[in-house]
């Protein structure tokens, strides 16, 4: 039976599909259940809402992405957060949660088509932002390594600590990224077209970024994939002949992206 | 309404049992914290908006648990969506109760609003009609909160800029309902009270006056911008972007008179300034509070002699 | 080099000895000691319960974003990234609709 929903039912219910209806629309008007005391129009009280939510929202995109925002002025970027934030409002009611598809927003956002890093450099700060609230965990200590006897070597897994992110972009992304965070005039100018990869890990309390060296990256991945040590030293080599283990070991152990080795993930052992 | 913490665990017995009677204090800003560890003169309570301190860790609960060895701590809800029609969100509840139970705050507070609808997070503390449905969805919500946390809240009024003509409530009454029926205390927002009764027209005393004060267990005080409605007439915005005005000070110096010395935060959020000037604000409170405790505890005296 | 090398047993010992001989390894937890300087910074992404200033802001206009009518170029740092084809990033106007 089709429900026609009285007015009464309305004001109990119904009030907030039709409140939030607008919010995000400003083509649509402002909605007949909101008035004055005096019965007057309310276009630009009801604004008022809709206003602190766009702002709200596009704000948060500008803290989370500081880079982006200095790479492409903020006239630019409060378009480009806007945009998205209508497209896209937040499911989480974390605000720090925001923006994990503005990176592939801003790589889909045709005004910025020839900014073609700019989706990667997006990519850094939200993970930049992942790492800075993930779980407190001691590293590794870098001599557990050295004390596993060489048989059991090959087939040890690791154990990703909870703010470790790797991002691997065909442009300058980490160059770029860094340059625009640290709030100092970017050596000028970067070459872009330079592939890159980035770490990213919190071995304490301050979230640290490395450029990684060649195909470190892939092995760094298929550990976190859950790949034996064996192996992803092999998938180092499969990405490219340059890569370098021992350095790519160190820049691992230094930089806190695991806190457990062990035979199996099961069963981690330090 | 007391909030009795009496008994606990050894193992929970993490931070100092600081008391928040009769202080004042300020909205807790991280980037203040080097100036605040340093700061021997400030000696009333923070709080902090429970939603940032939801990660798992990091450099928030690191300065969370500097600032919980200090000073007492304000819980302060802002996205629970209790005024909306929807069931609250479990893991946004499992969440706060946690943190609840991890910082042990001496106050613990969400809004008579809504945020989230159809699992869209709007980001602001959007109004609702006063009507027998609501004040159900609200009491429902309300005691929901306070059983998974094992305590009351205070639940703070709002500051609105439309009117629902469907209302059948005003909003002292829905409020004080709410109150009777959860249990719960207030959190009075006396910027809010003028913000509302500018822009709605009624007179803030009056207001004041129709408030069930006495299960008031804390006070906001916050700065606002004027804009103008659509007949040009005044539209206060809640900003918490500046000082506290004139007329907030004269509302809150009479509410203390009446009521003796509640514990008052003054909040400040947009274009945050130096912690020094944050906390003569909150100081500036501390003195109405110490200025009135003083007349309180006499008259409460005179009274209990004559 | 060939997966077959890197997975001998003896090579990986050889390659974590030499990543713990060579150069200065640090413990990440090192650094869980200079905490003091690092979590007095502001929070990004932060939940408030202010309201935003004014009502004449971006949020509550409508912007055509489509095609001719972006007005926006970019005039941030991103000048200073130079790619192939002397593309320096700076942005013009769209020529042509975009979809929606």
């Amino acid at each position: 039976m089709p429900r026609s929903p009285e007015p009464a039912a309305n004001a109990g219910t119904g009030f907030a599909a039709g409140f939030a209806a607008s919010l995000l629309d400003p083509g649509r008007a402002t909605p007949p259940i909101v008035s004055t005391t005096t019965g007057g129009r309310a276009d630009r009280r009801y604004a008022v809402y809709r206003n602190n939510v766009t702002t709200s929202l596009a704000d948060a995109l500008a803290d989370i992405f500081p880079a982006v925002r200095r790479l492409v002025g903020d006239a630019f970027f409060s378009g480009m957060a806007i945009a998205f934030a209508r497209a896209h409002p937040p499911r989480s009611r974390l605000l720090f949660q925001y923006g994990h598809d503005f990176p592939a927003f801003v790589a889909s956002f045709e005004p910025a088509r020839d900014l073609p890093y700019l989706a990667d450099v997006a990519s850094i700060e939200r993970a930049w932002l992942d790492a800075f609230h993930a779980a407190d965990a001691d590293p590794l200590p870098p001599q557990v390594l050295g004390t596993i006897p060489p048989d059991d070597l090959p087939a040890v897994v690791f154990h990703p600590h909870p703010a470790l992110r790797i991002l691997r972009s065909p442009y300058a992304a980490f160059s770029i990224c860094t340059a625009n965070r640290d709030g100092r005039e970017p050596d000028a100018p970067i070459r872009g077209d330079v592939a890159e990869d980035t770490l990213v890990t919190r071995p304490g309390l301050i979230v640290s970024m490395r450029r990684l060296p060649p195909g470190t990256a892939a092995f760094l991945l298929a550990l976190v994939g859950g790949s034996s040590f064996g192996a992803a030293i092999g998938t180092g080599f499969a990405d490219t002949e340059e890569f370098a283990p021992a350095e790519a070991i160190r820049i691992m152990l230094n930089a806190g992206a695991f806190v457990a080795v062990g035979a199996s993930r099961d069963r981690p052992s330090e | 309404m007391t909030v009795e913490t009496t008994v606990r665990r050894p193992s929970r017995l993490r931070f100092p049992d600081r008391p928040v009677a009769g202080r004042a204090g300020a909205s807790f800003k991280p980037e203040h914290l080097p100036e605040i560890d340093t700061d021997p003169s400030f000696h009333g309570f923070f709080e902090v908006h429970a939603e940032n301190y939801m990660g798992a860790g990091g450099p928030p609960h690191a300065a969370l648990v500097a600032i919980r060895q200090r000073f007492p701590v304000s819980l302060h809800g802002v996205t629970m969506s209790i005024g909306g029609p929807e069931p609250l969100d479990r893991t946004h509840l499992a969440r706060f109760a946690t943190l609840v139970d991890r910082y042990e705050p001496a106050l613990v507070s969400e809004h008579l609003a809504w945020s989230t609808h159809e699992d869209v997070f709007f980001s602001d503390l959007l109004p609702l009609p006063y009507t027998r449905q609501t004040l159900d969805h609200v009491c429902a919500h309300v005691s929901q909160v306070q059983d998974a946390i094992g305590r009351p809240i205070l639940m703070e009024n709002p500051a609105t800029y439309v009117f629902f003509p469907q209302s059948t409530y005003a909003e002292t009454d829905f409020i004080r309902e709410m109150a009777q029926r959860t249990g719960c205390g207030l959190l009075l927002d006396v910027n809010n009270v003028f913000v509302s009764a500018t822009n709605h027209g009624f007179g803030a005393l009056d207001y004041l006056m129709d408030f069930p004060l006495d299960l008031v267990g804390e006070i906001h005080l916050a700065g606002h911008d004027e804009q103008a409605d659509d007949e040009g007439r005044p539209l206060l915005i809640d900003t918490h972007d500046r000082a506290v005005a004139d007329p907030v000070w004269a509302l809150y110096d009479t509410v203390i008179r009446q009521c003796g010395p509640i514990p008052t935060l003054v909040e400040w959020d947009n274009d945050v300034p130096d912690w020094s000037v944050l906390r003569d604000e909150a100081n500036a409170a501390q003195r109405i509070l110490d200025l009135h405790a003083d007349r309180y505890l006499l008259g409460k005296r005179h009274a209990a002699v004559s | 080099m060939s997966t077959k090398i890197a997975l001998s047993a003896a090579y990986l010992a050889g390659v974590v000895a030499t990543a713990l001989t060579t150069g200065a390894i640090t413990t990440g937890a090192a650094q869980a000691q200079e905490k003091e300087k690092c979590y007095g910074v502001s929070m990004a992404g932060k939940n408030d319960c202010a309201a935003g200033p004014g009502t004449t802001c971006a949020g509550t206009s409508k912007v055509d974003y489509q095609g001719n009518a972006w007005t926006y170029v970019a005039k941030g740092t991103c000048t200073t990234v130079s790619l192939p084809e002397n593309r320096m990033g700076s942005l013009e106007p769209l020529q042509r609709d975009l979809p929606s």
